[in-house]
């Protein structure tokens, strides 16, 4: 049995829902003990939750008379330093934004090899796997270190519950060296909406939505479906959306289990970044377009016509 | 301003990847370009320098034979001169490459800005230019979409999800992963293309390094595509008809809604 940690991102103060699946990862079907890290938070208020799947030991990892969040440099400092106190073999975590910069420092600070965005580890053989090529490939790909580490492309394991006895406890990591980078200030987003990496069910918006005010008509349907709502690039480079709702290769790279695109065409950039969804559907008016070759459902037809009659019917039967 | 841009040449995204043997894949049969992300990373740094009036940008790859072509891209973007380390084989361990990019440019001169992508789009490792920074023991922030420099100190925006900006502060010189936002990466005209073949263009071995290479390192040792999904189950009917039979399979075969 090897003793794994999980480092857990919070957003708001809160465990986002994506770390349940590293969790899952982390046990590798009740073979491995999962020690979860935690920074920022109360560890106390997110025992219940990250104990429901599997997480025996929950760790609140502070540093003396400094702040954790204001440096990246010092997070990864603290993780080594933990790591290395707790005796643990490995570390997954989730790769968003934060936790790719996070683990990138960290095992380049270790000198230690590590593998970003993976859809599978081996424990055993310590492999992982991992898209090459804009999700073309598959990658095996064996990590020489001994302490393993591995980010995981937020949902691509499926978060199962495995009610474990837990205990929390307060780490002081000691870090010799104050960061090089210093964080001046956090912008929050439009906080009423949902992160893509984080969600279960996308719906996404292709160049024809033609208007950032024609968005609303997915926002609406969204709501119904418990989505985020994403834009293709030719969307962002004509100004109907923000870059952060872009999906694709120079975007967000999403899996959530059910993607719904609306007018677009298929290129391989945008599939790079939602081609691990569970279920793919397409709304698209040409017959012929490549999309239809590589989902699972299709509807031909014009979204400013179909998507209003998918929230009319998701409404009818939510009854609200 | 002495900046370094660490530049890939990596297959065309939209380039039909097909494997041969256990861990490789037919590099002859797919156009090559400078890694999209690396675009605005050269960018960046051609603007600082025009902006300056002085100083000078230097590209640096480590790469097989043909990556000159992706040299001369970025040299036709602007980039005074490059260093090209010469490597065989299809694909570089991170720590290795980014112990050969701290070898080149430490033998050329002192950098005051690295530039790299935010990440290469044929290995999607996202650590080279973390490894560079702890190697040379600077301070690096990568996914940047926006940079002032004051007085000796960078300030950068990235994102980090949910729409989040983070503003940071680091110390000249340092590393940074350039990503889609920082700026417009310009198409280069005909002369400038002309005149980048004439940019003086170093080469060095790889193994002239004489670096250690009993570093820990990634090993792939298997490469395999990703099947396509088949053809969509198209739906039937009236829209109504079409969406209810959509909803329908949606919540009762796959169980997803
Ligand atoms: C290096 C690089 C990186 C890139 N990164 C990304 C990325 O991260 N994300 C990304 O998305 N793209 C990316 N692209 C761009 C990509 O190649 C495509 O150009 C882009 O994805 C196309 O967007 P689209 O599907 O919205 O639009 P289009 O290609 O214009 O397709 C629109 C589709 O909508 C259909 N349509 C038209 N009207 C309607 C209607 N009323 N209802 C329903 N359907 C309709 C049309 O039949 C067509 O199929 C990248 C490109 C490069 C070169």
């Amino acid at each position: 049995m090897a003793k794994i940690g999980v480092f857990i991102e919070t957003d708001k103060d809160e465990v986002k829902k994506t770390n349940f699946g590293a969790i899952t990862a982390a046990l590798d079907g009740g073979k491995n003990e999962v020690v979860a890290l935690l920074m920022g938070v109360d560890a106390n208020s997110a025992q219940e939750t990250l104990a429901a799947y599997g997480a025996q030991k929950i760790v609140q990892v502070t540093v003396d008379s400094a702040d954790l969040t204001a440096s990246p440099d010092l997070q990864a400092r603290a993780l080594a330093d933990a790591i290395q106190h707790f005796a643990l073999e490995g570390l997954i975590g989730l790769a968003s934004a934060r936790g790719r910069d996070v683990f990138a420092r960290l095992s380049a600070f270790l000198n230690v090899t590590l593998a970003s965005d993976c859809v599978g580890i081996n424990f055993e053989d310590k492999t992982v796997r991992k898209s090459h090529f804009s999700g073309k490939t598959i990658a095996t790909i064996k990590l020489n270190s001994d302490l393993l580490l591995c980010a995981l492309r937020p949902n691509a394991i499926e978060a199962q519950k495995a009610l474990a006895d837990s205990q929390v406890e307060s780490y002081a990591a000691s870090v010799d060296a104050p960061g090089l980078v210093k964080v001046l200030e956090v912008k929050k987003g439009d906080t009423a909406k949902m992160d893509l990496t984080e969600a279960d069910v996308i719906i996404t918006g292709g160049r024809p939505i033609d208007a950032a005010e024609n968005y609303k008509m997915l926002e609406e349907c969204a709501e119904l479906l418990g989505a985020a709502v994403g834009a293709s690039r030719a969307a962002v480079d004509a100004g109907f959306a923000p870059h952060s709702m872009q999906v694709g290769q120079t975007g967000k790279t999403v899996s959530p289990r059910l993607y719904i695109g609306c007018g677009l065409s298929g290129s391989v950039q945008h599939f790079a970044g939602m081609k691990t969804s569970k279920v793919i559907v397409a709304i698209n008016t040409d017959k012929d377009a490549p999309i239809f070759q590589k989902c699972d459902y299709g509807i031909i037809g014009d979204m400013f016509e179909v998507v209003p009659v998918l929230t009319e019917i998701l409404r009818e039967q939510t009854g609200q | 301003m002495q900046i370094y841009v660490c530049v890939k040449h990596v297959p065309d995204t939209a380039a039909t990847i097909t494997v041969v043997g256990e861990a490789g894949y037919n590099d002859t049969a797919c156009k090559f370009i400078i890694n999209p992300y690396d675009e605005y990373a050269v960018e960046e740094a051609v603007q600082r320098v025009e902006k300056a009036g002085s100083g000078e940008v230097v590209v640096v790859t480590v790469g097989p034979e043909a990556a000159v072509s992706t040299m001369r891209a970025a040299m036709a973007m602007g980039a005074h001169r490059g260093i090209h380390v010469k490597v065989e084989g299809q694909f570089l361990d991170s720590t290795l490459t980014s112990l050969a990019l701290k070898a080149a440019i430490e033998q050329d001169g002192t950098p005051n800005i690295i530039f790299t992508g935010r990440n290469a789009v044929d290995t999607e490792g996202f650590q080279t230019q973390y490894r560079l920074a702890a190697a040379m023991n600077l301070p690096v922030v990568s996914e940047v979409v926006n940079l002032e420099i004051n007085d000796g100190q960078a300030i950068v925006q990235r994102e980090v999800g949910g729409g989040t900006r983070e503003t940071l502060e680091m110390k000249l010189p340092c590393i940074i992963g350039a990503t889609k936002g920082l700026n417009e990466p310009r198409y280069p005209k005909f002369p400038d293309i002309m005149k980048a073949k004439k940019k003086e263009l170093k080469e060095i071995d790889f193994d002239q390094l004489g670096l250690d290479t009993s570093v820990d390192q990634t090993e792939l040792l298997k490469l395999e595509a990703v099947p396509e999904r088949s053809s969509a189950q198209i739906m039937q009917g009236s829209v109504r008809e079409q969406v209810n039979e959509l909803v329908r399979i949606l919540t009762e075969k796959d169980k997803v809604l």
